[in-house]
């Protein structure tokens, strides 16, 4: 084995290093490369589900948020093959669930938008699945509109890891698999959520929001609408318990 | 004890199994004993269960909607589901007695008699159409047999009053191999490992070439190996018995007819890889099975060859317990398997760690096929020359192969590894064929021109599934059944098999329905081809090979159904407009496009 602080990978032809446990996405973030991610957070545990990371390591397709990066690998990422394939499934996506983006109030601070723009993404392509899926208003101040869920189970995650409790879960298979909270009724007010917890802001998309907050910041001023997704440093929900970008 | 072979039949009728001391308090076993009793898992129940087994509600309501045999509203109390395999399924038939009793597909009939529906394969594909009722199977279906069904179900007769022949499987073994037709005396292959030393007998394993028999042919030496070095607070053996391929059924024989040598190698297994826990993970579909296999375990038992002290050896020490599946084929991909068995949903796991290191409860577990296990038994009985001499240079020893379709003899046959498909199409008298499935739906489709081709790894891998199609078959139908098959299947974890599968579907039935176009088809290959290499566990890596081998083998299947313009939308737009001329209460020609 080679000195650990002389280990690296090579992203798209660039050399980055990595300390030992790094997935590669751990070291092309901490290099500013940007790999389009959506199920994907710094600090929780990678899960690989949404897949928008994938690159090519050595030849062979992986998700780049799971594998752990070892010395040597050529790996590419940024190419026009891997993009059209990241739009399609973003389009995917768009598709399978209710995105109105014209009328969410997560237009413009939507990571699943921000993807679209940044892959240029131009329509859903693909016919409309029309899902028939449940809100829950029960809570006092969290809504969850699952219209919008992409199944990334980064609230799943948040509550379990860094809230210390278990609020959410991926319920069913297939595409009629679905977001539902820990409670008998099934409604998320009987649950020990509170609004401070991360799992009640780390939504990428709309589904997960905060009750009596909409339009505080105008659309045409929210993080994508003068950020591009693909800038360093503009992941739109830091890991730290109750604060949110919009406050 | 010697073991059974030929036309063995067993009757699958299932007798309280509940006070055996086998049948353990796995969330699955309690939702399925719930849902005998209610006909389906009402709140309450998953709240009771949640306390009792110290569980997440959510983790349990999770699970229910995840596994395709729980259900959250009444189901009859005859709740049937008819197998919509190609091989042992029959969809008029399921229509026929639908109309007989007067229910709609999937639905329970008012009165909480009947209710009906279709599920993935049932591995009665060698003595089809089946059915299972209240999880029984009954194989060998007519319209002769569904009337009489429709007379018991007006009547409530209680399915033990039903005549017996109905829940007979037979074994149906047509072609003894290497495994099958060799004697096993149970505990003579761990005589022979104790003999031969652990380390000794772990490179016979190695040195005989066996590879996983599930279909993926990873070295059972190596994965045994692997799993001995891990290091960690126990070490488990599985027994993938899972057996969900459409086409498959030759675990189903060696679990009737062979346990005890499916037994001895996980017992084996535990011996050289030093663990003292195995599990049997048996498909739901196959729970007719229990009362034989929990006998044998008992036996097994008796003898000394399970327990403590194992055959006198005083560090020797392991155990073997069953658990039931409730109907996902995504279980028998190892990962999502070990998930079932740790009480969850089938996910597969993030790979690396693999399950040598890291499986059930975190720990270092070797998965084995069914036949994998039991061959493993022989070999460590017989040596690795007296496998090995057999197969192919790259696959060593014999395959059981699950033959259905159309042909004069379905059944399980064993060949040496090597055989050709043109051998194997002569042995089970099949003629005139258009194609074949090797491997189910997720292997290879060839047709004619390639039936010099030979079963191993270097060629033709197979887990099992040979499933023939005649030349009057509707090979396109048979792609948009296994289309409907894998979205029915998909975990949903990953977006490109979770959308993908549905889009692959979706545009099949569009071509099937005469309504596609070039379009259609090019988009298909374009999601295929993503599915394919960006989903992220075998099913959704394989999902596609149907449609990829169809386009590429049969494309005049697509194009004979094609509409030639360039573009032609997903519905029909006059049709569309039914329910606002229904509203208005018209139906005049103005009204119409």
């Amino acid at each position: 084995m080679s000195d650990s602080n002389n280990q690296t990978i090579t992203i798209d032809g660039r050399e980055i290093p990595f300390t030992a446990g790094q997935t590669i996405m751990d070291a092309a973030l901490e290099a500013d490369i940007y790999i389009p991610h959506l199920c994907h957070r710094p600090g929780l545990k990678p899960h690989g589900s949404c897949k928008l990371c994938t690159v090519d390591v050595d030849g062979r397709s992986a998700s780049s948020c799971t594998l752990p990066a070892t010395a040597g690998q050529q790996i590419s990422s940024n190419t026009t093959d891997l993009n059209e394939v990241r739009k399609t499934i973003t389009q995917m996506l768009f598709v399978e669930g209710n995105h109105f983006c014209p009328s969410c109030e997560k237009t413009g601070d939507c990571t699943l938008q921000a993807v679209a723009y940044h892959l240029d993404m131009l329509d859903g392509h693909f016919p409309q699945f029309y899902p028939r899926r449940e809100v829950d208003a029960s809570h006092a101040s969290i809504i969850i509109d699952r219209d919008r869920c992409i199944l990334c189970a980064l609230c799943v995650r948040a509550s379990r890891e860094v809230d210390g409790k278990n609020v959410f879960d991926i319920a069913g298979r297939g595409s009629a698999a679905k977001l539902i909270v820990n409670a008998p009724s099934g409604k998320l007010v009987d649950t020990d959520i509170d609004r401070d917890d991360l799992a009640a802001h780390i939504c990428p998309v709309g589904a997960i929001m905060i009750k009596e907050h909409g339009y505080e910041v105008p659309i045409g001023r929210r993080t994508f609408d003068l950020h591009s997704v693909a800038e360093p440093g503009v992941e739109p929900v830091i890991l730290r318990k109750g604060k949110h970008t919009d406050e | 004890m010697k073991p059974h072979h030929g036309l063995n039949t067993h009757t699958n009728l299932i007798s309280n199994e509940n006070s055996d001391h086998l049948y353990n308090n796995h969330l699955l076993h309690r939702l399925h004993d719930i849902q005998q009793q209610l006909h389906h898992i009402p709140k309450q129940s998953i709240t009771d269960l949640a306390e009792e087994l110290k569980l997440p509600v959510s983790q349990i309501e999770a699970a229910i909607d995840f596994y395709a045999f729980f259900h959250r509203s009444a189901r009859g109390r005859f709740d049937i589901m008819f197998s919509n395999c190609t091989s042992c399924g029959d969809m008029t038939m399921m229509q026929y007695l639908c109309d007989q009793l007067s229910v709609m597909p999937g639905e329970t009939r008012a009165d909480g008699a009947v209710s009906i529906s279709d599920a993935s394969c049932i591995g009665m594909c060698d003595q089809g159409p089946a059915l299972l009722i209240n999880g029984r199977t009954i194989t060998q279906l007519s319209n002769q047999r569904l009337d009489l069904i429709a007379e018991y179900i007006q009547d409530s007769t209680p399915l033990e009053q039903w005549p017996v022949e109905w829940f007979e499987v037979h074994d149906n073994v047509r072609k003894n191999g290497l495994l099958l037709s060799a004697p096993f005396e149970p505990g003579s292959g761990l005589l022979a490992a104790i003999k031969q030393g652990a380390e000794s007998m772990l490179a016979s394993i190695d040195d005989s070439g066996l590879r996983g028999r599930g279909g993926a042919g990873f070295s059972t030496g190596m994965k045994w190996k692997f799993c001995r070095e891990a290091v960690g607070d126990a070490h488990y053996v599985v027994c993938n018995a899972d057996e969900g391929e459409p086409g498959t059924f030759k675990d189903r024989i060696l679990l009737t007819s062979h346990a005890h040598s499916v037994f001895e190698g996980m017992t084996i297994c535990g011996y050289l890889i030093g663990a003292q826990k195995g599990y049997l993970y048996l498909r739901a579909e196959y729970r007719y099975m229990l009362p034989v296999l929990q006998a044998v375990l008992t036996n097994r038992q008796e003898s000394n060859l399970l327990g403590t002290k194992i055959l006198a050896q005083q560090d020797f020490n392991f155990d073997i317990e069953i658990i039931i599946g409730a109907g996902a084929y995504i279980c028998g991909e190892e990962s999502s398997l070990i998930e079932s068995m740790e009480q969850k949903r089938g996910v597969p796991r993030v790979r690396p760690p693999f399950p040598v290191t890291c499986g059930y409860l975190g720990q270092p577990t070797v998965v084995n096929n069914v036949e994998t296990l039991a061959a493993a038994a022989h070999i460590a009985v017989h040596g690795s020359d007296w496998f090995n001499a057999h197969g192919s240079d790259k696959s060593a020893g014999s395959k059981i192969l699950s033959i259905s379709g159309d042909c004069l003899n379905p059944g399980a046959y064993e060949y040496a590894f090597g055989v050709s498909i043109q051998q194997i199409l002569d042995d089970c008298g099949a003629e005139d064929v258009q194609a074949i499935q090797v491997s189910g739906p997720s292997g290879t489709l060839i047709g004619p021109d390639e039936f010099e081709r030979k079963l191993g790894f270097e060629d033709l891998a197979t887990g099992g599934s040979f499933m023939i199609f005649g030349k009057d078959c509707d090979l396109l139908k048979v792609i948009q059944n296994f289309a409907h098959f894998f979205a029915h299947e998909s975990c949903g974890f990953c977006t490109p098999c979770r959308v993908g599968t549905t889009l692959l579907r979706n545009g099949l039935d569009k071509i099937c329905k005469g309504c596609g176009t070039q379009y259609d088809v090019d988009e298909m290959r374009r999601m295929a081809a993503l599915v394919k290499r960006r989903s992220h566990c075998g099913l959704g890596q394989t999902a596609p090979n149907p449609i990829l081998d169809a386009l590429e083998r049969f494309p005049e299947l697509f194009n004979a159904k094609l509409v030639h313009s360039d573009y032609e939308p997903h519905f029909d737009l006059d049709a569309a407009l039914e329910e606002a001329r229904q509203l208005t209460k018209r139906d005049d020609a103005e009204a119409h496009l």
